[in-house]
């Protein structure tokens, strides 16, 4: 037993230094937990930001002058006047994804209480901005008609207003998001590159032969390569958090962050095993890489950060699950944003630990056979 | 064609360095033509680095270097000269592709130099016959034994009759037989063609006698040059082997005696190591039949044979590393077990490659394998100094391992190997690569352990004088063991002088005699072949030197290399269809079964008909009742639901009296997208129920205002995520996917070594970029069919626009998105570094600022102008353009030019970085 941690702690050291002599990985690394982080996280804007937007003025009255000046930076572009007849081309090339067409006589129809409609024409193929978009531009119409019929002393119409307040985040800042996506995004990359790639260097290398005629056996390397690059991975993640996220991004966190490093950790277990796996099951490096980048897609992709897993249909979400990248998204989520302590996120923590447990199970049955075949 | 007065080079004052390395250092020498010109010295010595500058392949960095009377540093001349020189590189068969077969090997070369499918059939024909390849037209470079890959490899140099072969270290590695017919075969063709000068380098000294004129080089300068009686007479020897040692400078043959091997004791009769029937098969292939051996306690026990013919594959089985097919081996008397631990602390392994951790020092090396063999701290200490004094690496202790000579990392493998003290050593070719000296004093450590410490040495070799050092040796040729004996002994039961001809007794009592004597009368028979084939013209060019037989020709190979390989294969289409069902259908913006509470302070039927608004829409789902404040917040905090919605007390009483009241809702604000969709849905929840309320309460509706905006969704009047994910995910796979192939192409051809080909054969960069990305936009168009006949009908997202427009919207496309990789590829230097570059650099801009998610006039700052600059931005366009809002081709037409001014950006840019001559 002591002989297996001395032999785990002993290749561990070895496979740190490994890594710190790699030149290119450490800049990849660094690359990818400042610039690529702060750029997601910038680069994205807010959730609508900058939407392009055009008016057919067909009224050209009073209303249909304030109307036009309601629609400003940075939710929207200032909005271009154009005729009825450029419309359908000028969606057709995507110049807007918004136009709105405001009828004539409008304000006298309105005034006179028929019933007059503004028509909001939406390039749906941009899904996200299309939605919550034309949810705003609707709003901001709305309120700009009624205030305007207000001082035209006109009675008070709306008998109940809703209040909407959002929690753990209250001004809806996108940054706050996109950053921790971003962050925890690159943690599964350079987790799954990092000790992939240094199974397969050994491997390539004859090094790991040399290992497995040593009275060493395939846990043994195996978990010290995966607490070495965790440990790398890790350290790199805490400063990213304290520094990038929380220092240049200036990101508030609600939980504890012990908490999070914890729940990290055992991410990073998993992950770990998971590039252990994929680097038992590669025969090259060019062959890893192809694979890596079939797991990593859509581990990213489907973690919940670009789309929260409950909208995802029924048929896709029990192959999520197996994605341990979802359930550390869940729990990140929760103790970042809500503040949530483990009595909430003890499932997540669980079913982590547990496939990691399993790919690193898989990757120890396939070592020996893998490194068999190499030849 | 050759003026046999002048020289074939000439060499002026050449300098190579590469990093800190002097390969040649002031180099000077006119080599003679029309002759037969040798090479010699050991290995690193600069001989690989000057016939690659002779041929061409290698750019020259100081001095001058005249080949068939002109400047080879002048690229006009280089491809004047190019079609009459030949060039093949060292390494068994580096310059050949492994799955093409032997025809289609020498076909490709053919259409290189520009032969029509007539005379490349008379050459191919002619070449294999001489050579005795003929039976095996069909069979695929890589499962060639060593001595017919070499074969191969001087049919391809000769298929364009070149006036200058240069050959860097043809028979190296291969069994004495090949060797032998090797040269016999050199013989006739020069016979046949007296005016060709061929340049020959060899590590092997006895091969030194059969060259009209040799060079011997030592540490990047020429020792002597001149004909063999001359070298001879200058250093008063008969033996070239000692006049090559004798004309070294002064330190370096110091204390080079003759190696003396104090004779074995009585053996104890204790075997070490037994193998029975030892079988190893990889599929079909029969790597090692049925040997059987023993080596008894204290004995060196050599493995004699040519690489590959399964001495490396013998004993990974012994080490335990690879599992017998059949067959049993027993190590101290016991089987061989992968889990028996107790074992492998009393077996030293040294591998072929010095498996030694590079980024580690000397010391730390040690240390580490002390560690692992838990040795107690102290003798481990003891144990690591002694071994460094004793192997002479107390200069080098603090060094990194990636920084010593390789004589010097030889001895620190085997210092390594022997840390724990071991009482049998198995090294593995511990001495190939490595120059006589250095040798030598490894052997004088071998001896040492042997003899002194008991240690049993099971050592593997291709070089004979190695093998006369051992007790006893082991012939294997092609998986089989010919013989087990005392070396002289062998000798002695063939009748023959050295053991080499011993051997090749041996393999012709195993093949049978007529395999050689096929080759020869062949051979004969070729001499008397026409030889006017020679009459057609040089490759049809354009006026710019671009040739597309050329550039087919490297699209053909590469497209047979891609379709033989099913792991790309795979990847190129089963990934993509795998990626495109899971994305399109996981990324989702219908946001929706959001779980919420109500917290209903007032209980009234009005407050539970507003509510209905919720309860009733297919976005929501409804969990328990809300009770308190507190509870609100725990239940969001714990995700159990998204969404709170408060209704105060006195809803229903405020309610018909337009008193001013307020519903609040709280919405999760961590996933900031889902929020502001979910912002929306509450205000028309919120308003349905306003205008609701005003019909029943007979007010005016027109008075709601918000009913007054009358929303359209254009181009996908359903707003279901589909229509917008199903024709954007192809835009990542079609570049992410042929990109990555790409890129891995051209680094392949730099790891494996047949970039060669390209640096010396007439190929234009733009030939040989074009012609690589023609198979992977092929891949990619067959690609695009499938991914949008899977758009179309699985995912049920019609085409309205044209197809056409679409289609060449891919095929530009595709041509960027490989342009893009190879562009990485010429760059990058390693496999490796390719994909992970490739990947990496373009995983960003694709996946994130392509517009995928938020259209790139959206985006801001370094995002927005990777958006902007990025293909996949333009495609993606494209593609939704003529999937979802039916567009016809004009319209399209923008996206398309930018896709068209993709394309030369960036294959100018890799035929910029791609170098014509290595480093």
């Amino acid at each position: 037993m002591l002989r297996t941690l001395a032999n785990i702690f002993w290749l561990g050291n070895k496979e740190i230094r490994s890594v710190f002599s790699d030149v290119l990985m450490i800049a990849f690394i660094v690359w990818s937990f400042t610039f690529s982080i702060t750029q997601r996280a910038t680069g994205m804007g807010d959730t609508v930001n900058n939407a392009s937007i055009a008016i057919v003025d067909e009224d050209h009255s009073a209303l249909s002058r304030r109307l036009n000046n309601a629609l400003y930076p940075p939710y929207f572009k200032r909005p271009d006047m154009i005729e009825a007849s450029a419309v359908d081309q000028a969606m057709d090339q995507s110049r807007y994804i918004f136009v709105v067409v405001i009828p004539p006589r409008f304000e006298a129809d309105l005034r006179r209480g028929r019933q007059p409609k503004i028509q909001l024409n939406i390039d749906a193929t941009a899904v996200m901005q299309a939605g919550i978009g034309a949810g705003y531009i609707q709003n901001i119409l709305a309120a700009e008609i009624t205030k305007y019929l207000d001082r035209a002393d006109r009675p008070a119409s709306s008998p109940v207003s809703v209040v909407q307040r959002r929690a753990f985040n209250p001004n809806g800042t996108q940054k706050w998001f996109a950053a921790i996506v971003a962050l925890l995004d690159q943690l599964s990359m350079l987790t799954i590159v990092l000790t992939g790639a240094a199974l397969l260097r050994e491997r390539e290398h004859g090094t790991i032969e040399h290992l497995l005629v040593m009275p060493l056996n395939a846990f043994e390397i195996a978990m010290a390569k995966v607490w070495a690059n965790g440990l790398v991975i890790l350290v790199a993640f805490t400063l990213s958090m304290l520094f990038i996220v929380g220092g240049v991004l200036d990101i508030p966190m609600a939980g504890s962050k012990a908490l999070l490093l914890a729940g990290t950790t055992i991410y990073l277990f998993a992950a770990a095993a998971l590039g252990i796996f994929l680097g038992t099951i590669a025969r090259t490096m060019a062959q890893f890489a192809l694979l890596m980048m079939m797991t990593v897609m859509p581990m990213v992709m489907l973690s919940g950060g670009m789309s929260p897993v409950e909208s995802q249909p029924a048929v896709v979400q029990p192959f999520t699950w197996l994605l341990p990248s979802r359930h550390y998204m869940a729990f990140a989520q929760a103790v970042v944003f809500r503040g949530a302590g483990i009595d909430i996120i003890w499932p997540e923590f669980v079913t982590v630990a547990g496939l990691g447990f399993v790919f690193f199970t898989a990757s120890l049955l396939l070592f020996r056979r893998s490194i068999a075949k190499s030849q | 064609m050759n003026d046999h007065t002048q020289p074939v080079a000439r060499a002026l004052a050449i300098t190579h360095i590469y990093k800190k390395v002097r390969a040649l250092d002031d180099v000077s020498v006119d080599i003679p033509s029309g002759q037969m010109v040798g090479l010699l010295g050991p290995d690193g010595v600069g001989k690989s680095t000057l016939l690659g500058l002779l041929a061409g392949a290698r750019k020259l960095q100081r001095g001058s270097l005249h080949v068939l009377g002109g400047d080879i540093a002048s690229a006009d001349h280089r491809k004047v000269v190019g079609p009459r020189i030949a060039f093949m590189p060292q390494g068994l068969g580096k310059n050949l592709y492994q799955e093409l077969s032997i025809e289609e090997n020498l076909d490709f070369f053919g259409r290189l130099f520009g032969q029509a499918r007539a005379e490349r059939q008379v050459r191919i024909d002619r070449l294999t016959r001489a050579t005795g390849l003929h039976a095996f037209l069909d069979r695929p470079a890589g499962k060639l034994s060593g001595g017919m890959k070499q074969k191969l490899g001087l049919c391809c140099a000769l298929i364009h009759d070149p006036d200058l072969l240069i050959l860097d270290e043809p028979t190296t590695g291969i069994d004495p037989l090949s060797r032998r017919q090797f040269w016999q075969l050199i013989g006739a063709i020069r016979a046949e063609r007296p005016g060709m000068s061929v340049i020959v380098s060899t590590a092997y000294m006895e091969e030194a006698e059969q060259f009209d004129w040799l060079i011997a080089m030592t540490a990047g300068r020429i020792l002597a040059s001149g004909s063999l009686q001359d070298l001879k007479r200058k250093a008063d020897t008969d033996n070239f082997e000692t006049a090559f040692v004798r004309l070294l400078p002064g330190e370096q043959h110091r204390g080079k005696g003759e190696l003396i091997i104090p004779p074995l004791e009585q053996p104890k009769g204790k075997p070490a190591i037994v193998a029975r029937g030892l079988t190893r098969r990889f599929g079909d292939f029969t790597a090692v039949d049925h040997v059987s051996f023993g080596i008894e306690e204290g004995e060196i026990f050599g493995f004699l044979g040519s690489n590959g013919c399964g001495k490396t594959t013998t004993m990974k089985m012994l080490t335990g590393l690879l599992p017998a097919t059949e067959g049993e081996a027993l190590l101290f008397g016991n089987p061989v077990d992968a889990r028996d631990q107790q074992t492998r602390k009393r077996v030293g392994f040294m591998s072929q490659s010095f498996s030694l951790y590079d980024e580690l020092t000397v010391a730390e090396n040690l240390k580490l394998h002390a560690r692992l063999f838990h040795l107690p701290p102290e003798k481990a200490d003891q144990r690591i100094t002694s071994l460094i004094d004793r192997f002479g690496l107390r200069a080098h202790s603090d060094a990194k391992a990636s920084s010593l000579p390789l004589g010097m990392r030889q001895r620190l493998s085997l210092a390594v190997a022997i840390v724990h003290e071991p009482e049998m050593l198995i090294l593995d070719e511990p001495t190939s690569g490595v120059d006589p000296v250095a040798r030598d004093a490894f052997w004088e450590l071998l001896v040492e352990l042997s003899r002194k410490d008991k240690v049993t040495v099971f050592i593997s070799t291709h070089f004979m004088n190695e093998a006369m050092r051992c007790d006893r040796i082991s012939l294997m040729h092609a998986g089989k063991v010919l013989i087990n004996d005392a070396p002289r002994r062998i000798i002695a039961s063939k009748n023959a002088q050295t053991l080499d001809q011993a051997f090749i007794a041996y393999i012709e009592d195993a093949i049978g005699e007529t395999a050689q004597a096929d080759s020869i009368a062949s051979l004969a028979a070729a001499d008397g072949s026409p030889r006017d084939i020679r009459g057609t013209p040089s490759p049809k060019q354009t006026r710019w030197g671009f040739s597309p037989a050329r550039m087919f020709a490297y699209s053909y190979r590469e497209l047979i290399e891609v379709m033989r390989d099913p792991v790309r294969l795979a990847f190129a289409f089963l990934g993509s269809v795998i990626l495109i069902i899971i994305m399109a259908y996981g990324i989702t913006q219908d946001v929706e079964n959001l779980t919420y509470a109500a917290l209903d302070l007032d209980q009234t039927p009005q407050s539970r008909a507003y509510l209905r608004n919720f309860s009733g829409s297919r976005y929501f789902t409804e969990r328990t009742e809300i009770r308190s404040g507190d509870e609100l917040e725990s239940r969001l905090k714990s995700n159990d639901i998204t969404l709170a919605i408060e209704i105060p007390v006195g809803f229903g009483r405020d309610l018909k009296r337009f008193g001013k009241l307020q519903v609040s809702t709280w919405i999760d604000g961590a996933n900031t997208v889902r929020a502001g969709t979910i912002e929306g849905y509450v205000a028309g929840a919120h308003a349905q129920f306003l205008s609701t309320f005003a019909r029943e309460s007979g007010i005016n509706a027109s008075s709601a205002a918000s009913g007054s905006v009358e929303p359209r969704y254009r181009y996908n009047p359903s707003f279901e995520s589909i229509y917008g994910m199903g024709p954007s995910v192809p835009a990542l796979l079609l570049l992410l996917f042929p990109a990555i192939l790409a890129a891995v192409s051209v680094a392949r051809e730099k790891e494996i070594g047949t970039i060669t080909n390209f640096y010396v054969t007439p190929t234009s960069r733009f030939e040989f970029l074009i012609g690589k990305q023609l198979p992977y936009v092929l891949i990619g168009m067959v690609n695009f069919i499938i991914l949008t006949l899977l758009v179309v009908f699985l995912m049920q997202v019609p085409l309205k626009g044209s197809l056409l427009g679409l289609s060449i919207g891919a095929l530009f496309y595709l041509f960027a998105s490989t342009g893009y990789g190879l562009l990485i590829s010429s760059v990058t230097k390693s496999q490796v570094a390719a994909v992970f570059a490739g990947a990496i650099l373009s995983m960003l801009p694709t996946m994130q600022f392509s517009g995928m998610l938020q259209p790139v006039s959206t985006l801001e700052g370094g995002a927005w102008l990777m958006g902007t600059l990025w293909p996949t931005t333009y495609y993606m366009h494209l593609s939704v353009g003529a999937f979802t809002k039916g567009l016809a081709i004009g319209d399209l037409a923008t996206d398309l030019l930018v896709l068209a001014a993709f394309i030369p950006v960036f294959v100018l840019a890799a035929a910029a970085f791609l170098k014509k001559q290595d480093a």
